[in-house]
């Protein structure tokens, strides 16, 4: 069981980890993260962030990810939220949540999704601070995060 | 074909989306940036060659060297930055 949404609207944690709870009595542990927009970048004050997308292929890139941790590790069903449009600090901005059987798979799916989501979904941030406004350049720590994962062998059994 | 652009790259040029005629002259990426940045303001060459561009064919990350036909949408970007 797997949903995908790139949306301008909130949303509610809560909900979602109520749908990975309800999907299946074999579910043993969720994990999730959400991320949030920071006021602070590169020590420059941040009023707003607007993000845009490449409809349909962000979809598909997402879930090509979910296939990807699907083959590591022993799922039973994930959810990612991205919101694009304009965003204020302290709004959500993304959500990823997973859940399994076991703990090991869920936290570590979890943080493969967001890894590779940063480095794979085709969403661009434009950061908006006091006088101007400008498009985020990708940082080289997200690449070596998700470089990471590539020198991990399959975890699943 | 239909060629998109996103993000900096678009605001860089101006342009979000257009039809280009699928001629001789265009067989796939690299020849299509070759056509895009030929008899256009020099600000079409300075981005489409810049090393960090990306492109995608048909929503799929592709390359300089992949082949290109009449109905294929191309979209060139930068690096991703979302999460």
């Amino acid at each position: 069981m797997r949903t995908v949404s790139i949306q301008t609207e909130d949303f509610s944690i809560d909900h979602e980890t109520k749908q990975l709870r309800a999907a299946t009595p074999e579910v043993g542990g969720i994990a999730t993260f959400t991320g949030l927009v920071s006021d602070l970048n590169r020590e420059q004050k941040i009023e707003s962030l607007f993000l845009e997308h490449y409809p349909g292929m962000t979809e598909k890139q997402l879930e090509k990810i979910i296939d990807q941790a699907e083959q590591r590790w022993t799922l039973l069903g994930t959810r990612i939220i991205h919101r694009v449009g304009l965003l204020h600090p302290q709004d959500q901005i993304v959500f990823v949540g997973v859940s399994s059987r076991h703990r090991k798979d869920c936290f570590e799916a979890c943080q493969f999704i967001m890894d590779y989501l940063k480095t794979h979904a085709t969403i661009w941030k434009k950061e908006s601070s006091d006088a101007k406004a400008e498009w985020l350049d990708a940082r080289e720590s997200d690449k070596l995060e998700e470089e990471r994962w590539q020198r991990t062998v399959k975890s699943k059994t | 074909m239909q060629v998109l652009y996103f993000a900096n790259i678009r605001e860089q040029l101006g342009v979000e989306t257009e039809q280009v005629e699928l001629g001789a002259e265009i067989t796939d990426v690299q020849s299509l940036i070759k056509f895009l940045c030929t008899d256009r303001d020099p600000k079409w060459q300075i981005v489409l060659t810049d090393p960090n561009l990306l492109v995608s064919v048909n929503q799929e990350v592709s390359s300089l060297e992949t082949v290109l036909t009449a109905a294929d949408e191309v979209a060139f970007f930068p690096p991703v930055t979302g999460g």
